[in-house]
């Protein structure tokens, strides 16, 4: 009996780790079309880099590391029985994945304000390499959020099923490979964060 | 197998890799301000590498785990790193 429940423990996470690998492929792919394009536009980069807010992007790395933090504390509490602990955690991280949203929505609405957005027509009058970098800074932060916002769900989910106690300290798989999926849009982000805002 | 299955990561553990994150963080803005050419594109990635390794390892549990998962991230990263490589060859040595 307890044979099964550990096969079933490995092979959820394996199958969470292969889930990975082609979010890493997916994201993989458009780090490949910034590089090309940073070879081939390397002073447009520049500029249009020099236009994102350091700040915003700074505080919004640090908002996801400590995210990360929260969502492996909550495992190591949940894995020592403190249920109620776990879930403040959890809690924790939800809110942290809001911060980073609400950042993401004034650093968006301030560029979209001073008409930079795909295809407007002050992005249009603009070189080519810098048309191509917002493109590529819209679709892959975006994409990026919208994984940020999907985390968030999930681990809404995951709260709910401690509450209920349908996860516990004694098959916790659920947290685990949600703390997996969160974890790789951190580190996502870690690589977006300096090839955007600081591209010299 | 058994005991890494039930491994519990300490809380002053992760508090220690929460920090060494933030100061890597710092580092990579204060790189960013210094003028190193092509190189500052490297020295970023070589920074952001570091802090992934530290997130896989510590917070995905990765340095607690079996040889199998071991591998397996490995290849997946060994795999990307070909893409974005041979991508690269083929860029770097086009005539325009």
């Amino acid at each position: 009996m307890t044979h099964n429940i550990n096969k079933d423990y490995i092979g959820a996470k394996i199958g969470m780790w292969l889930f990975l690998f082609t979010e890493i492929l997916l994201f993989g792919g458009l780090f490949v079309l910034y590089s090309v394009y940073l070879h081939r536009y390397p002073d447009e980069f520049h500029l249009a880099g020099q236009e994102l807010n350091v700040y915003f992007g700074t505080a919004n790395t640090l908002v996801l590391l400590t995210s990360s933090f929260s969502m492996a504390l909550s495992i190591t509490a949940l894995q020592k029985e403190n249920k109620k602990l776990c879930m403040v955690l959890l809690i924790i991280t939800m809110v942290l994945a809001c911060v980073f949203l609400v950042n993401k929505y004034f650093e968006w609405g301030a560029k979209i304000h001073h008409g930079i957005y795909p295809d407007s027509p002050t992005l249009l009058e603009r070189p080519k390499g810098e048309i191509i970098f917002f493109g590529l800074y819209y679709i892959m932060t975006g994409l990026h959020g919208l994984h940020v916002l999907i985390g968030a769900l999930i681990i809404f989910v995951v709260l709910v099923l401690v509450a209920k106690n349908r996860v516990t300290s004694s098959d916790f798989v659920a947290v685990e490979n949600t703390g997996l999926y969160w974890h790789l849009v951190d580190m996502i982000w870690i690589y977006l964060f300096p090839l955007f805002y600081l591209v010299v | 197998m058994h005991a890494e299955e039930k491994h519990i990561v300490e809380f002053n553990v992760l508090f220690k890799v929460l920090i060494a994150l933030f100061v890597l963080t710092g580092v990579t803005v204060l790189a960013g301000n210094i003028d190193l050419g092509y190189f500052n594109v490297v020295v970023a990635l070589l920074i952001a590498t570091a802090k992934a390794s530290l997130v896989v390892f510590f917070f995905m549990h990765l340095k607690y785990e079996g040889g199998l998962f071991k591998i397996m991230v490995l290849l997946a990263f060994v795999i990307l790193a070909i893409f974005i490589g041979f991508t690269f060859f083929d860029v770097a040595f086009r005539a325009n």
